[in-house]
């Protein structure tokens, strides 16, 4: 058993936990971190793309020491039929930047890493820890948590729940509800492995420079969902992951979707040859706005995916999870310093910084958007991607046909599927989510 | 196209189970809920299968700790879930 008291103890390693300790380490606190993987990053899975900034913040200089793959000189957004993909693809030289704005990374060396800098400024971590409950005393304030091992309560005065999307703890403590079907995305990924030259050359990229593919449409076979083909330094992550709720209803299985991704005719020649080396799976917070539970109460916050604090439009999760957690640090550290006790009310600091910050900005701002992909999910995944890989292919055929009878036959098939008032409705519904 | 083995694929990952402790528990049923049904397909491990009786049976031991199966079938008492205790479980090299 530990006897000492801490100012407060994190659960979780992941990018909201290690961000979490990391600040309140560096401005002196002490800090007591608990992990249930065999080490930090051991259990967690992302795709992933690491947005510089949000970490800048935190750890000025980590280009010099983090393990990062590649950084991303061009995206590509694809819209997926059966046999065709039609393409947004962005490439600029101005990503080769002394200071590169997004790269990927590989999580489970990420977060060892994130956890060790962490350490370093004074954070106690101990690992392969369970929490198994939060403790609270008789008026209810969190006052410390109890794990796997032997001994008996842990105390600090106040907790950080980073414990990832699941979020058991906090809903067993009756903090927030458990999450809903339809606010979680299911996802697969595999790691595929290719000699750098061949990734270089088959992604058109020269030194570290990196591309991620993001794919929607026939792919999720109806479905709220998305698959993503990123580029690492020897290895390409690919993934793909649909809502909960749609997958609960349907016939497919997450691996069968998966292998059907991987070979669709425009994504098999990118994986040629690849030897595979791990198959993870992973929920992903798509509540958005709508879903985030209280953030504060009387000794403890909650961050990161655990709060569903995630921006499923634009795939960021770990930069919210990171600031929310450099926040909720900062905002103890405010209420520590003024000598206060870590009541609702002190911390709900927090959540003032919060507010005034990009994460429930951009969260306000797709508030509506969950719920429209989902209930548009036929038409957004299937009609309009089939729509287009017809019109595009018509376009390009050449055959004789007099173009304007092309435009008309391509509008033809638009107005066909969706009737004008459909098509309208989409776009107008699809703009105000948007905006 | 012919049905995926997941089991190659978990073949890749690597695993400390804890014998005799599975963190993921089955509730006796006769007939199994409609999510308990789903989660035969939706199980990204393959975890969960239907017996020759019609129930459906879980063997934990190839999870990889998504929380799925929590988020359909605990609330409804089907299943009692759990992490895995410190250490053990699914230990993602890369993730
Ligand atoms: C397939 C996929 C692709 C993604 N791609 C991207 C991307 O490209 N870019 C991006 O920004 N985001 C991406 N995300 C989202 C991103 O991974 C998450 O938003 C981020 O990891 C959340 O960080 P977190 O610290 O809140 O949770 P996690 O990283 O999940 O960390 C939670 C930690 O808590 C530990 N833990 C949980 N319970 C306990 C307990 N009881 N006791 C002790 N320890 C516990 C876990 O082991 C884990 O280490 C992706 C997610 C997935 C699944
Ligand atoms: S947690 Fe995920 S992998 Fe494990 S049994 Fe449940 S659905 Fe399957």
């Amino acid at each position: 058993m530990i006897d000492e008291k801490f100012d407060a103890i994190v659960i979780g390693a992941g990018m909201a936990g290690n961000a979490a300790a990391y600040t309140m380490a560096s401005r002196g606190l002490k800090v007591l971190q608990l992990e249930r993987g065999e080490y930090p990053g051991s259990k967690n899975v992302q795709g992933g793309i690491l947005y510089a900034d949000m970490l800048e913040k935190i750890i000025p200089n980590f280009r010099e020491e983090a393990p990062l793959e590649r950084h991303l000189v061009e995206q590509r957004f694809w819209m997926m039929t059966d046999r065709s993909h039609t393409a947004l693809q962005y490439r600029s030289d101005d990503f080769n930047e002394e200071k590169p704005n997004r790269y990927t990374i590989i999580r489970s060396q990420f977060d060892r890493w994130f956890s060790r800098e962490a350490q370093s400024k004074g954070a106690i971590v101990i690992s392969e820890t369970t929490v198994t409950e939060l403790v609270s005393d008789a008026y209810g304030k969190v006052i410390g948590v109890l794990t796997d091992r032997r001994g008996g309560t842990i105390f600090a005065d106040v907790v950080v729940i980073a414990e990832g999307v699941n979020g058991l703890l906090g809903t067993r403590a009756g903090l927030r509800e458990a999450p809903k079907a339809e606010h979680v995305a299911l996802a697969v990924k595999e790691m595929h492995f290719l000699p750098r030259e061949t990734i270089e050359s088959r992604f058109n990229l020269v030194g570290d420079e990196g591309v991620v593919i993001e794919a929607a449409g026939t792919i999720s076979k109806g479905m709220t969902g998305m698959g993503f083909v990123y580029t690492n330094k020897e290895s390409v992550s690919v993934g793909l992951g649909c809502l909960v709720s749609d997958f609960a209803g349907a016939s497919e299985t997450p691996y069968g979707l998966l292998e059907a991704f991987k070979s669709h005719p425009s994504i098999k020649p990118l994986l040629e040859g690849s030897e595979v080396k791990e198959y993870a799976a992973h929920l992903i917070p798509e509540g958005g706005y709508k879903a985030i539970p209280e953030l504060v109460g009387d000794g403890w916050v909650v961050v990161g995916d655990a709060a569903q604090l995630n921006n499923a439009i634009h795939r960021e999760g770990s930069n919210l999870a990171m600031t929310s957690g450099r926040l909720a640090a900062e905002a103890i550290f405010q209420v520590k310093s003024r000598r206060e006790p870590m009541t609702k009310q002190n911390l709900s600091l927090y959540k003032k910084y919060l507010e005034e910050s990009f994460v429930m900005k951009d969260l306000k701002k797709y508030k509506d958007m969950p719920e429209l992909l989902h209930t548009q999910a036929k038409n957004y995944f299937l009609a309009y991607p089939a729509l287009l890989s017809n019109a595009m292919e018509n376009y390009l055929r050449v055959d004789g046909t007099p173009k304007i009878e092309k435009e008309k036959a391509s509008v033809r098939a638009f107005v066909k599927e969706r009737k004008w008032t459909g098509l309208f409705g989409d776009a107008v519904r699809l703009a105000r989510a948007w905006r | 196209m012919a049905a995926t083995r997941v089991e190659e694929k978990l073949y890749q990952n690597r695993y400390l189970v804890d014998a005799g402790r599975p963190h993921i528990k089955i509730n006796a049923h006769t007939k199994p809920s409609d999510n308990l049904l789903a989660m035969t397909k939706l199980c990204p491990a393959g975890c969960y299968a239907e017996n020759s009786a019609g129930q459906v049976e879980i063997t934990a031991d190839g999870c990889l700790e998504c929380g799925t199966c929590r988020i359909l079938c605990e609330s409804s008492g089907d299943i009692v879930w759990n992490y895995p205790r410190g250490g053990y479980g699914v230990l993602f090299k890369f993730g």
